[in-house]
């Protein structure tokens, strides 16, 4: 049998996942990362976007907002700002939020405007989604 | 001897009494069930970041320009306490036991020459503080307005507290809340959390070890990712301790306010044994009164 990730998906307010699968994808501020079991040490911050995790031919999709992704020899732990199950994502709420960083970009320039453009790009393109 | 109309009189109002703790009771046992739920659900999130942290004061040692926020910036002449108590009273020794602990830590950074600021977040802990410490305390904030603890509360504390920490305004940060163990047990506790890395080598410095010897890659750079992981981790901690905090006094209350329903029915037992023994008596002597008066006749 092939080697199986274990992956922790947690956010403040809740555990969202926590279990073996076979691999997982993470939008990573420098791009987006496919992690497989005995993937090497790696931290990793989140952008805005979809995890989407692979185990035995199905997909499941999680939305994050933000975060971190921590590799270690023991597995990968998502730790997100938010995040939601794809299938239960409220989209008004999401408006909200990216209205929300819409205001926040004007003030902001140079790397912090950048990452909040991030945010923008990830949202709008779930909303139209 | 009370007559028995005022006898009567305080049994009905020990009996209102006991409905109302009663009622304080089961409210604060449903409470106590969400709180408790929330602060469980917390715990994992608390956890991992606590070990990453953990890992990168680990990885980034001897490595000479590790964030003042991790390690510390050197100086311990100014304590920062963030105590946090509850809004309300009527919830046994919960609060008391969070400002004694606060008192303790004071005193013994006091008498070690240290300067001692505190930022307080709930009125009980102000109200009891503000006697002894009125002039150290910089902050206070109430939640009283707030239906549920929210992330967004700890955020805000949470980026006071940085905004402080960058200015120069304190050293070290302690933060003293209630761990909730069990509905019983409630443990006032000090926790460091500025610099990071001194509150976590208590707790998990084996699991730091373990991990110790695998080189992490960063994604953009270590720098950048410490930057928000560390205020993030901030929150985190106060988040978790208002959490643990709520969970602790519905726990306290619920056992408060059984005991004083408890207490309250014992009191209506012992005003109706005396009703009804000032009743009898009462009896006795009117027919001793009147057998006598007719063998009088």
């Amino acid at each position: 049998m092939a080697d199986k990730l274990h992956f922790a998906l947690v956010s403040p307010e809740a555990e969202l996942f926590s279990g073996e699968v076979d691999q997982v994808d993470i939008p990573g501020t420098e791009g987006d990362l496919g992690v497989l079991p005995n993937h090497s040490a790696l931290m990793a911050a989140i952008r805005t976007g979809a995890i989407t995790v692979f185990d035995g031919g199905e997909t499941t999709q999680y939305f994050v907002q933000g975060g971190f992704a921590d590799v270690t020899p023991d597995g990968l732990t998502v730790l997100a700002e938010k995040a939601t199950l794809m299938a239960d994502i409220d989209k008004e709420a999401l408006q909200s939020d990216l209205d929300a960083a819409k205001a926040r970009i004007e003030n902001l320039e140079g790397e912090a405007a950048l990452i909040v453009q991030q945010d923008i790009d990830g949202l709008s393109e779930l909303i139209a989604g | 001897m009370p007559s028995l109309k005022e006898l009567k009189n305080r049994i009905g109002s020990v009996k209102n009494t006991q409905k109302i703790t009663r009622a304080m009771q089961m409210v604060a046992a449903a409470k106590l069930r969400k709180a408790q739920e929330a602060a469980e659900k917390s715990r994992p999130y608390s956890d991992r970041i606590s070990n990453i942290i953990a890992n990168l004061a680990q990885s980034m040692q001897g490595g000479g320009d590790a964030p003042a926020m991790l390690t510390g910036n050197g100086k311990d002449e100014t304590y920062l306490l963030v105590v946090a108590t509850a809004d309300r009273g009527l919830c046994g020794g919960f609060n008391t036991n969070i400002v004694r602990k606060a008192r303790e830590e004071i005193v013994a950074l006091k008498k070690a020459g240290k300067t001692v600021k505190l930022y307080l977040i709930g009125k009980k802990g102000k109200e009891q503080l503000s006697r002894l410490y009125e002039d150290d305390i910089v902050e206070y904030i109430s939640l009283k307005e707030e239906k549920t603890i929210h992330s967004g509360i700890a955020l805000g504390i949470g980026q006071k507290i940085t905004a402080m920490f960058e200015a120069g305004e304190f050293d070290v940060c302690k933060l003293i809340f209630s761990e909730f163990e069990n509905v019983m047990t409630q443990n006032p506790i000090a926790k460091t959390i500025i610099p990071a890395a001194a509150g976590i080598e208590e707790g998990s410095d084996a699991d730091a070890a373990e991990n110790g010897g695998s080189f992490y890659t960063y994604e953009p750079d270590e720098e950048g990712i410490l930057r928000v992981l560390l205020p993030r981790n901030i929150n985190t901690q106060i988040f978790t301790a208002l959490l643990e905090n709520q969970a602790g006094e519905m726990g306290s209350k619920m056992t408060a306010m059984d005991n004083a329903t408890r207490n309250a029915g014992d009191m209506i037992d012992k005003l109706t044994l005396t009703f009804n023994r000032t009743r009898q008596a009462q009896i006795t002597s009117e027919l001793i009164e009147i057998i006598s008066g007719a063998e009088a006749l």
